[in-house]
């Protein structure tokens, strides 16, 4: 049994893996009664009525639910644990800097006479992004590329310098770690951004 | 004694009357005769409706033609966890609009989980000429700009509180729209509003407010602005901070201990959102004052919690997150003696394991130092019956008594047996209990220890437990003196519910959701029971498209005399004539 469950961790087979426990089966593993239901119930508990002898019940009640088991992230139950909306908020806010209600940072453009501030929380992702900054500055970029970023041979680029003071090419993490790390944005000269690009 | 009645004359009948508030007595005097009854309706002053939808704003008028304070409540308590979709009703308006005709002398309004609009607040701000107190707890509908013009034109308003209600932030100048002679505030609670208020009119305000008792901040209001507000206001009695947050600096510590030290009232503190420890000292000069501490926002550890909690010799109430942890507790137990009310709120509700060393010794170790202690919501992982039973023994003077066990299901963890006998002795020993939360694994065998013995139990909320229609027959038939019952994901059906039909006209009202309830059976109680409100709440469409068996979603029934609502949305169900001819 041991040698078995060990295996089938591996494949993950487990997550995919439909099936009731019969009794006795991972008794150590406390099951979570919620995770077969999600928001809508079908007769569940219907069946847990004909199951027989309450001895029976108790343990199956617990086995029950032996289906999503390697998954790290359960399937929540709405309205469970009883903790208020308001509750939950704060504790977010605390743990995810991106809960920050806004996020200005200032955007500089070479060549022109001021800078201007822009809140990245506004945006969702990159495309959205790079509009806002084209409308605002009246220039153009490119389609995204692996060498030359948001640039495609246009005559400016977007960079970015992140929390350890290195400047950066717009794109290339993923959007939510860009906003995480991102303090202030440059639209370089193209002919300045060459050097950028070209790394590795 | 019905010559001894009239004996008296009205007047020195109605003097004796004023000096009973309570309502449950006032009902009772006017049951004893017409004249009483006469009498009574015309020198009540205050009326609580438990359910808005129980009686109708006409019949309350009615009845007392003279009211100066009402306290209604809307939505079933299951809407705090989001199962009751928006939309479902709880709407203040056809009261305020009775009420503004009817009553201008009214003075306060209470709500509680009701949908109240800027208009609504607007028609009181221009309707009731010596309106005082205004609380709104864990409403929504309505946005600053409503408060705006409560704040613009109630001349005499003693009480702003908005607990914990949901408030659409458009701006934070409501707050200067009280005009510059007003000076009546007693008490202001916006800690739940999310914008920032313009702070220099709140100075101004505190500062022109003598009788101020009660101010609770929101988060917006950074720390280094709470002396000055401290020292505009040394004679408040009760404190919720800002943000309890700033770069440490000598100055800014000395200046707020020093505000802290000058409020000799002060007997509650709360707020205290994105605490800096190193801030915390700022209080201990009146610790030993303090009554009631809110922690619950304040995500610092035990040793932090142990220092300042380990102060307060006087607490009667601590509400704090479970990063203090068991040893936070044994801290309590051994320094609050006088504590009547303790919770303890999860830090992390959705993280799969445990984040804290928090266990059922905690409470344990509570009950048996804390020899007042009363009242109890404690969240945590695991449970044992041997727990339960000696917190039983303990304290039985229990009379709020709410545990939630995070996973649903989770048995005794040392013999991995169904908690049943552990709140059986809770119900045994704690005579008076009056409210009560299950949670963990649980067999029929808990309802029949609460039916047997819970005779006080007035609010009873059941989660993931029991295995059969016994289990909700049991508490139906044997709870005395139940008003609200609540159900979630339980194997309950038709049976112990309709077999019980006339215990629910005795209570305020009935919920279960995911549970095994048909559409049928609530037809037919609908049908039987004229003076019961019964509501399927059901987004899948009409019940009637679905298999008889299919059980509904949510229902909830209702005790009422004002017959069915008028303001019910699509995707509540109820039966009507048409539906009952068709089942004959």
């Amino acid at each position: 049994m041991e040698r078995c469950m060990a295996f089938d961790k591996e494949l993950n087979l487990e997550a995919t893996e439909l099936r009731l426990g019969l009794p006795g089966i991972k008794e150590s593993e406390k099951q979570p009664f919620s995770t077969i239901k999600s928001n809508k119930r079908a007769f569940p508990n219907m069946d847990e009525k004909s199951c027989g002898s309450k001895d029976g019940s108790k343990a199956s009640h617990a086995q029950k639910c032996n289906q999503e088991i390697a998954s790290p992230a359960k399937a929540q139950v709405v309205g469970w644990p009883p903790v208020r909306s308001y509750r939950k908020n704060c504790f977010q806010a605390k743990t995810m800097e991106s809960e920050a209600t806004s996020a200005y940072l200032k955007v500089s453009m070479d060549g022109a006479p001021y800078l201007r501030k822009i809140d990245l929380k506004v945006y969702k992702g990159y495309p959205e992004l790079l509009k806002a900054l084209e409308d605002m500055f009246k220039f153009s970029v490119g389609d995204y590329s692996e060498s030359e970023g948001y640039n495609n041979g246009s005559e400016f680029v977007a960079t970015y310098e992140d929390k350890d003071g290195d400047w950066m090419l717009v794109g290339d993490v993923p959007w939510d770690m860009f906003i995480s790390s991102c303090k202030r944005l440059r639209i370089m000269k193209g002919s300045e951004a060459r050097g950028l690009g070209c790394a590795v | 004694m019905q010559r001894m009645a009239c004996s008296f004359p009205d007047e020195v009948l109605e003097h004796v009357f004023s000096f009973v508030q309570c309502d449950n007595d006032r009902n009772a005097i006017s049951t004893v005769c017409k004249s009483w009854y006469k009498i009574e309706r015309w020198s009540r002053r205050r009326v609580f409706v438990g359910n808005c939808y129980a009686i109708s704003p006409g019949m309350v008028i009615r009845r007392f033609p003279e009211l100066r304070s009402i306290e209604l409540k809307g939505k079933p308590h299951f809407a705090d966890f989001n199962l009751v979709p928006d939309g479902w009703g709880g709407y203040v308006a056809p009261w305020i609009s009775a009420m503004a005709a009817a009553y201008p002398w009214l003075e306060e309004i209470r709500l509680k989980r009701m949908v109240i609009t800027d208009e609504n607040l607007e028609l009181i701000a221009k309707s009731f000429k010596n309106f005082k107190v205004l609380v709104l707890s864990s409403c929504e509908g309505f946005s600053t700009e409503g408060l705006a013009a409560v704040a613009a034109n109630c001349r005499n308003l003693r009480e702003l509180d908005l607990r914990e209600s949901e408030v659409e932030d458009l701006s934070g100048h409501w707050l200067s729209h009280f005009p510059d002679d007003y000076t009546s505030l007693v008490s202001l609670n916006i800690a739940c509003l999310g914008c920032e208020v313009s702070f220099s009119a709140l100075e101004r305000l505190v500062g022109r407010c003598p009788n101020l008792r009660t101010l609770r901040l929101n988060r917006a209001v950074p720390l280094d602005k709470l002396a000055n507000l401290l020292r505009r206001a040394p004679q408040l009695v009760e404190l919720g901070t800002g943000a309890y947050s700033s770069e440490l600096r000598p100055d800014v510590f000395s200046n707020l201990s020093g505000a802290f030290s000058g409020c000799k009232e002060l007997k509650s503190l709360s707020g205290f959102w994105d605490v800096v420890p190193g801030y915390l000292p700022a209080v201990y000069p009146i610790c030993c004052r303090l009554t009631t501490l809110n922690l619950s926002y304040a995500t610092i550890q035990s040793p932090d919690l142990i220092k300042l909690v380990g102060q307060c010799q006087n607490l009667q109430r601590l509400w704090v997150l479970d990063y203090i942890e068991d040893a936070g507790l044994d801290a309590v137990a051994a320094s609050c003696k006088g504590l009547r009310e303790l919770r303890v709120f999860p830090s992390d509700p959705f993280g799969p394991e445990p984040n804290v060393l928090l266990t059922e010794q905690g409470l344990v170790s509570v009950s048996e130092g804390c020899p007042k202690l009363q009242s109890v919501l404690y969240f945590c992982r695991q449970m044992s019956n041997a727990a339960l039973m000696t917190i039983a023994r303990n304290r039985p003077n229990m009379t709020r008594f709410r545990l939630c066990i995070i996973e649903p299901g989770t048995p005794d963890y040392l013999t991995l047996q169904p908690l049943d006998v552990g709140f059986g002795a809770i119900v045994e020993h704690c005579k008076d209990l009056q409210r009560l939360s299950l949670s963990g694994l649980l067999t029929d065998r808990v309802f029949e220890y609460i039916g047997t013995y819970a005779k006080k139990l007035e609010m009873l909320s059941v989660a993931f437990a029991g295995e059969s229609d016994l289990g909700l027959h049991h508490v139906l038939s044997g709870c005395e003196n139940l008003r609200k019952l609540e159900i979630r994901d339980c194997p309950f059906g038709d049976k112990a519910l309709l077999a019980n039909a006339a215990k629910l006209e005795t209570m305020r009202s009935l919920w279960m959701s995911s549970c095994s309830v048909t559409f049928g059976a609530c037809k037919l109680l609908g049908q039987k029971m004229p003076r019961l409100n019964v509501e399927v709440i059901d987004e899948r469409g009409p019940p009637d498209s679905r298999p008889e068996r299919c059980p509904i979603e949510k229902l909830y029934i209702y005790r009422t005399v004002a017959g069915p609502r008028f303001d019910m949305p699509g995707f509540v169900w109820t039966i009507d004539e048409d539906s009952a001819m068709r089942l004959s």
